[in-house]
Formats: structure tokens, C-alpha cells, sequence
């Protein structure tokens, strides 16, 4: 046998100076990048803040759009994302959840499923705009929805419909097997397993994922641009075919408007949207905590 | 002594009237996609007998039983020929929907796996998805349940609290008693007692005893001494094949077979 040379540990020792000051160096730059950031943030939000606050009040949310700035509200924005949202949310939970169920419990895992899943993921990151392009093409004209409640909320839904799809498979596939097998061997039929013993155990983290991929659909502007939402409307939709505006969709024409007030009405709507998000992720996070402690 | 074996296997064959076969295998092989895991087991299962199933790790016994109730189905790429009967139907066909299989043969698994619901609700689930709806009936079977899974007495006063409160042994109890509410003919038990401490695993063989009277019971074990303790009949797997299959004392104390000697004495496995 080969005599393998002793590591002295002398040697090693005499390392550790230069080890630590490397240890120190790499934390100081992670923490230079959360420092950067964090100014990035506080900043924006400071910005937008000192803005918009003096213009939000109650008349603010009272008010239709106007000419003129100390009139315009942001009521009709309101009113239509919730409308919006209303189309969103049912069309995206029903058909990414159940297709979500399909892929998992009853497709085969064979190259056109894997094929399938994986244009899902693309889809996710697909650019807003084009998903524009597409509901122009199908809602608005084939079906001619016009450029209606129903034309944006079904576009919004497919544009978020990957992210719930991947974000309820990896709820239903986080069910552990122990419990499914406990059903099945009880006699009890797929539905039963997925409708009594999956979605039970999966619907928190369905809904964590769907809750943060809807809060998108309510900031996004692009497809709605895209599909014509209008911008200044001053009328609250009766129903699902009737034109709407929606909050991205006013503060964009207000933030491209040369008054320096409708700037700051712009930073007030932000505010707004900035609070649908914060209220919507907090519900996400309360679903899990709850869920969580079982 | 394998000639005198084989000998009263026929004679059970054809003396039906007097031992009834629960199970009636046949030639059955078994592939995981390319590779063999059951060849060619050829196994009679007696009424009332609790028929241990031993034999070292990846010899096929836990695919064996969960072949017994199809919960086999359930692993992708699984190929099998050959016949299982049950109570002289074939378990393969298509007329013997696998939900009224395992509606008649109950199953208790290696880690006990109660639903994350009340004690009350694991033992409901079963009644529940036959569709009784009958309170009265659903609170009786839950009563009789957990007192035959000797149960009762310790869960009486909680039975609407979480299952999960319960301590590894009493929840493996409380498969049990799920399994006992939809009064099956037999129970299958993967290695039931692995994950449990000594004196859990000690209660559910003593429950074993009390549940032979009514039940047919088919366990498989790794521990051999628990199969010596609680069976009447056991069956020796090693590399997906029976080798040996006969009276529990006829194995323990003069197997026909040396590798059943080697095996049981401690030789391997």
C-alpha cells in the first residue's frame, strides 16, 4: 500500500485568517444587494406615497373620471376590476384546478402528458401582451364580446390559468400517498379519494397559489390595452357585456396625462391598487398560517 | 415433510366443503416494467387462518399482499398473469370491480395513516363513501368499531377530537377499526406493527388473536418471532417465490426446505 502523505494540521490552521475574511466578504456583498433593494422599494413607496396621499379622500373614490383633476375619482376603476375579477376568478380556479386534477390523478405519465406539462410552464411565461393579442383575436372578436367585462376577464384568466394550474399541482401531488391508499383501500372510487381525502388536504395551497396568481391579473395592464379597454369611462357596467375600466388601466391614462395633478391622481390610484394587493396577499398568507397549524 | 405438504394441499382442494379457501393463487407472476418480482406463486389461503407471510426485504411480500386487494393497480407499469381468486372469482377479471374487492378485504398499512379528521370522521369515511347516511347507524358502527379494535375504552371521551392526538399504536388501532367498519371477510396487514414501539405492537397481536375468531387475516411480517406468536399458517417468500408455505410450527420447528431453516434461524435476511 501507497503511504499517503500526513495533512498537517498546523498547515490547515494557518488557513482560517484567510478563510474568514472571505466569509466576511461574501456576507458584506449579499448584504449590499438587500440594502440596494430595499432602498429601491422604500423609495418608490415614499415617492408614491407623499404623491398620491393628499389627493386620496373619500370623493376620490366617490368620483367618475373627470377633465378636471380636483374632480376625477377613481370610482369606475374600482367598481370594474371588481367586475373584472368576478369573471377571473371562477373561470381560472374551475379550469386550472381541474385540469390541475386531471394531470395528477387520472393522465397517464406518458410523453404526451409530460409534452402538455410542459407547454403549461412555457405558458406561464409567455409576455402579457401576447396573451392580449389572443383574447383580441378570440373574446373580442370571434366571439364578438367587444371590448366587455367578459372579453377582459376571460383573457385575464388565461393569462394567470398556468400559474394556478402548476400552483394546484403541486398542492394535490404534496398529498401523501399513505392517505390515498387509506381510501382506495376503504373501496372508495377516484372521485371520492380526490373529492374527500386530495382536495381537503391540497385546497390551501390551491388557494395560496391562485390568490397570489389573481392579485396579477389585477395589475396587469398590457392585455388590456391590448383588447381596448377604454380610459375614461363614467359609468359603473350593469353586466358582464357592458364596456368597464380597470385601475391599471386609469392610472396608465393618468400617468400620460401633461398635468402634473394627474400625475399625482396616478400615485393615488396606485396607493389604492397597492392596497387590493397587500389586503389579497395577506388573505393568501392567513389561509396558510391556518391550514398550516392542523 | 414437503411431500406430506403438498399432500394436504390437495386434500384441501378437494375437501372444499370443510375448509373453505379465501384465496386461491395460481401461477402468478408479477413485473415492476423489466423486472420480476412474483414468479410463479402458487398459494391457497384457508377461512379464519391468520396466514403470515415472511422473508427478507424485496422478496415480494408486501407486492404479494397488496396484490391480494389490487392496491398493486395504484403503482405505475405493473404487469401481472396468472389467477388470484377470492372465494372462487377472479380478482382480475372485469366483472370483480375492484371497489367491491376492497370493500370485502380490508387493508392496514406498514405506517398507520388516519385521515387528518376526527376519530369519529376516519371511522364515518368508509360508511360515508357506501353511502350510509343513518346517523344512528354511522354511530353505532363507530361504537362497535373501536371496541373490536379494542379502542373504546381509551377514546371514548374524545372520539370528535383529531386523530392525529393519538399516540402511533392507537392510531394503528384506529385503522383497524376503519377497516372493521365495513365488516370485511378478510384484512390484509403489511407489516402493521414496524413503526410501532413494543408494547403497541404487543396490543395489536393481541387484537390479532381476539380478530381470528371472525376475520381470515393475512399479515405480513419481518419480524419472525411475531409470526411464530400470532399465526397458524405461514408462507416463506424469498426473491418473488414461495418457498415454502405450511403450518406455522412446521416451519418454525422442521421446515422441509434449508433456506427456510437458514432464514428462520438467522442465518440471512
Amino acid at each position: 500500500m501507497e503511504k499517503i502523505e500526513r495533512i498537517k494540521s498546523e498547515e490547515m490552521i494557518g488557513r482560517i485568517d484567510s478563510r474568514l475574511v472571505k466569509n466576511k466578504v461574501v456576507k458584506s456583498i449579499f448584504f449590499a444587494a438587500t440594502v440596494f433593494t430595499s432602498i429601491i422599494l422604500i423609495v418608490l413607496l415614499v415617492r408614491i406615497l407623499t404623491q398620491g396621499a393628499p389627493y386620496l379622500s373619500w370623493d376620490f373614490l366617490q368620483n367618475f373620471a373627470s377633465r378636471r383633476p380636483e374632480q376625477a375619482g377613481i370610482k369606475a376603476a374600482v367598481i370594474g376590476t371588481v367586475w373584472m375579477m368576478s369573471v377571473v376568478i371562477p373561470t381560472a380556479a374551475i379550469l386550472g384546478v381541474g385540469t390541475a386534477i386531471y394531470l395528477e390523478e387520472y393522465a397517464k405519465k406518458n410523453a404526451i402528458t409530460r409534452w402538455i406539462q410542459m407547454n403549461i410552464s412555457n405558458l406561464a411565461g409567455v409576455p402579457s401582451v401576447v396573451f392580449g393579442l389572443l383574447g383580441l383575436t378570440i373574446f373580442v372578436r370571434l366571439f364578438g364580446f367587444g371590448n366587455s367585462v367578459l372579453a377582459a376577464g376571460f383573457t385575464m384568466a388565461l393569462l394567470v390559468l398556468p400559474v394556478v394550474i402548476v400552483a394546484s399541482q403541486e398542492a394535490i401531488r404534496a398529498v401523501p400517498s399513505e392517505l390515498k391508499e387509506a381510501s382506495y383501500g376503504l373501496g372508495a372510487t377516484k372521485w371520492q379519494t380526490i373529492f374527500r381525502v386530495v382536495l381537503p388536504y391540497a385546497i390551501p395551497g390551491i388557494a395560496t397559489g391562485s390568490i397570489l396568481a389573481f392579485s396579477r391579473a389585477i395589475g396587469e395592464t398590457a392585455p388590456l390595452i391590448v383588447i381596448g379597454i377604454p380610459t375614461f369611462v363614467a359609468f359603473l357596467p350593469s353586466d358582464v357585456f357592458d364596456s368597464f375600466t380597470a385601475l391599471p388601466m386609469q392610472i396608465y391614462n393618468w400617468t400620460s396625462r401633461p398635468q402634473i395633478e394627474f400625475h399625482n391622481l396616478a400615485a393615488a390610484g396606485i396607493i389604492i391598487l397597492l392596497g387590493v394587493l397587500i389586503v389579497m396577499n395577506s388573505v393568501a398568507v392567513w389561509i396558510r398560517n391556518r391550514y398550516q397549524s392542523r | 415433510m414437503a411431500l406430506t405438504a403438498v399432500k394436504t394441499m390437495k386434500n384441501n382442494q378437494t375437501t372444499q366443503t370443510e375448509e373453505v379457501l379465501v384465496y386461491n393463487t395460481k401461477n402468478l407472476n408479477l413485473w415492476y416494467g423489466d423486472h420480476h418480482a412474483l414468479k410463479n406463486i402458487n398459494l391457497d389461503i384457508k377461512e379464519k387462518d391468520v396466514t403470515a407471510i415472511i422473508g427478507p426485504s424485496g422478496c415480494g411480500k408486501s407486492t404479494y399482499i397488496k396484490t391480494l386487494n389490487r392496491m398493486i393497480d395504484l403503482v405505475p407499469g405493473v404487469k401481472t398473469n396468472g389467477s388470484i381468486e377470492y372465494r372462487g372469482r377472479d380478482i382480475f377479471s372485469k366483472e370483480f370491480l375492484v371497489e367491491e374487492l376492497r370493500t370485502r378485504v380490508g387493508m392496514v398499512f406498514q405506517k398507520p395513516n388516519p385521515f387528518p379528521k376526527s376519530i369519529y370522521e376516519n371511522i364515518a369515511f368508509g360508511l360515508k363513501i357506501h353511502g350510509i347516511k343513518n346517523k344512528q347507524i354511522i354511530n353505532e358502527t363507530v361504537e362497535k368499531s373501536l371496541r373490536g379494535a379494542a379502542l373504546w375504552d381509551e377514546v371514548k371521551d374524545r372520539i370528535h377530537e383529531p386523530a392525529y392526538g393519538l399516540s402511533g399504536g392507537q392510531q394503528q388501532r384506529l385503522c383497524i377499526a376503519r377497516c372493521l367498519a365495513l365488516e370485511p371477510d378478510v384484512i390484509l396487514m403489511d407489516e402493521p406493527t414496524s413503526a410501532l414501539d413494543p408494547v403497541s405492537t404487543l396490543k395489536i397481536e393481541e387484537l390479532i388473536q381476539e380478530l381470528k375468531e371472525q376475520y381470515s387475516i393475512i399479515i405480513v411480517t419481518h419480524n419472525m418471532q411475531q409470526a411464530a406468536r400470532i399465526s397458524n399458517k405461514t408462507a416463506f417468500f424469498l426473491n418473488g417465490e414461495v418457498v415454502e408455505f405450511d403450518s406455522t410450527e412446521t416451519i418454525f420447528n422442521n421446515p422441509a426446505d434449508s433456506r427456510t431453516d437458514d432464514y428462520i434461524s438467522g442465518r440471512f435476511g
